[in-house]
């Protein structure tokens, strides 16, 4: 049915900003493969010339969840950024971490930022934490063309549930597969690294103290074992970027608490040695 | 076939204006008014589901009278309108500017081409950027016609009491509960009858805010301004939504 408003608005009727951009904008969608590409490259840290390499992570302490991240971008065996975000606020209650080629994993990350915001203006409501995360996965899947040529992108996702009150993480795989996890995760390419060290230190219920200490724990760990993933930086005061979410809402970690964190770490290391 | 009737282009333009003007004359009327943090919206409503004031974007809000259907069309083509301009470009470059010019342009075609005329009359407002930009205030009606207004705004049924009234009551530099105050008074200017906080819907962009300046007063704040007592039934406040 066409409206007279809608030839200056367009025809999309939904609340979708994904669905909107396929209708109107399709070039702002960048889910196709490019042709005449080939298989690009992979390097064991990332697409040659496209900076990746990451260590996210997130964990539920009792309040809520922590989302962490590491600051380095990695092209090849050179370090593409010292001072990258990975962690970005989706909104007041949720978070998205990325790890993966850096450019279609931010892009990704402003995406279903706005996605989550249209949809709570156009509704009047936000969605449930557990739609959000759905709706990430089906971004994720959009994504698998790109995936294939090897710009794989694989987020964490995390937040306050308000209706069970209580933090929940999901992470993903390549074709938007969705899994819960119910204690910790942490991905990207010193992933392992990190939840080796999670799984010995992580007990339900710690505080946000022992949160972040953990955090800063695993992080450094993933730094020492991971060329790809940057530690604390004293020399140039790079911290990673820790932000947490409870019932009260998002909350970035100040930088002068996680410098004390890692330097508790990187003390306690010294030492022992 | 028969020829249709003939109607002069005068009298059909002046049909629908009337038609048009009949429908928003029985809405419920709507003030906006700078206050010292921002611009604040409030509305004579009923109802706690279905809203005349909304969030457009970061710094943008939306108000209408007049029918529900169409006015909430144009929000949400609003919405869609913003988002998309800010995600290909920046959030910057979403103003409440263009997206006035867009409403009286589509306002405008249906007047002119459309069989029945939105009866609708919108406010876009915007909160300035920064310490020297200044508020905006546009007021569109249901022929297209635009205006910038300044200080404060009002329309549906009473507007013109009301601007009377906001004429010789408003000053610049208002306090948040001054202005709320004074908005209510404007909306009964007309009618013999105190409005209590559940017949309000009152929003406001506040500076202080970061990002997102929109926000809605609920009952629980509403009825602290108003400087009424907590009510007996023991009925809480609403949370969070």
């Amino acid at each position: 049915m066409h409206e007279p408003w809608q030839g200056l608005f367009g025809q999309y009727v939904g609340t979708s900003f994904v669905d909107l951009l396929r209708q109107q904008a399709p070039d702002l969608l960048a889910s196709q493969p490019l042709d005449g590409v080939a298989q690009t490259r992979t390097e064991p840290h990332g697409v040659l010339g496209i900076p990746s390499g990451t260590t996210i992570l997130a964990l539920r302490y009792a309040d809520g969840v922590i989302v962490a991240g590491d600051r380095q971008a990695t092209e090849g065996y050179q370090v593409a950024h010292r001072r990258i975000e990975k962690v970005y606020k989706t909104d007041e209650h949720s978070v998205i971490a990325i790890a993966g080629a850096a450019g279609p994993a931010i892009e990704m990350a402003r995406l279903f930022q706005t996605e989550l915001e249209h949809y709570e203006k156009v509704e009047g409501d936000g969605l449930s934490l557990e739609g959000k995360a759905n709706k990430l996965g089906q971004m994720i899947r959009m994504n698998l063309p790109m995936a294939m040529q090897g710009l794989v992108v694989v987020p964490i996702f995390a937040g306050y549930d308000l209706r069970r009150a209580e933090g929940r993480i999901f992470k993903y795989d390549v074709t938007g597969g969705r899994y819960e996890e119910t204690d910790y995760y942490a991905t990207g390419s010193g992933g392992k690294d990190a939840r080796n060290t999670l799984k010995r230190l992580f007990r339900a219920g710690a505080s946000r103290e022992e949160g972040l200490r953990w955090t800063a724990e695993a992080l450094v760990d993933a730094a020492e074992e991971d060329v790809g993933t940057g530690g604390p930086d004293f020399v140039h005061g790079i911290f990673p970027t820790v932000k947490v979410v409870t019932r009260a809402g998002f909350e970035d970690v100040p930088e002068g608490e996680v410098r004390a964190q890692c330097e508790a770490v990187v003390a306690a290391r010294r030492q022992g040695s | 076939m028969p020829l249709p009737y003939y109607v002069s282009p005068e009298q059909m333009m002046k049909d629908k204006a009337e038609y048009a003007r009949k429908g928003i004359a029985r809405g419920r009327s709507i003030v906006a008014l700078e206050y010292e943090d921002g611009i604040l919206l409030v509305a004579e409503n009923p109802s706690t589901l279905l809203h005349k004031i909304s969030e457009i974007y970061d710094r943008i809000a939306f108000a209408g009278v007049g029918k529900y259907n169409e006015f909430e069309n144009l929000r949400i083509a609003g919405v869609r309108h913003a988002d998309l301009k800010g995600y290909s470009y920046c959030r910057e470059d979403v103003t409440a500017k263009a997206l006035a010019n867009a409403y009286s342009q589509a306002l405008g075609n249906i007047f002119t081409e459309g069989l029945k005329p939105f009866e609708v009359e919108i406010l876009v407002v915007e909160l300035a950027d920064g310490a020297n930009g200044k508020n905006e205030m546009y007021h569109i009606v249901y022929d297209g016609s635009i205006e910038d207004e300044r200080n404060y705004a009002a329309m549906g049924g009473q507007a013109e009491e009301i601007r009377r009234f906001l004429k010789e009551h408003y000053r610049e530099g208002l306090a948040l509960t001054e202005a709320v105050r004074l908005g209510i008074r404007a909306l009964t200017v007309t009618q013999n009858k105190t409005l209590t906080e559940r017949d309000l819907e009152v929003a406001v962009l506040d500076r202080k805010r970061e990002r997102r300046k929109f926000r809605r007063i609920a009952n629980g704040e509403l009825r602290a301004i108003l400087g009424r007592p907590e009510p007996s039934e023991g009925s809480r406040p609403m949370g969070t939504s």
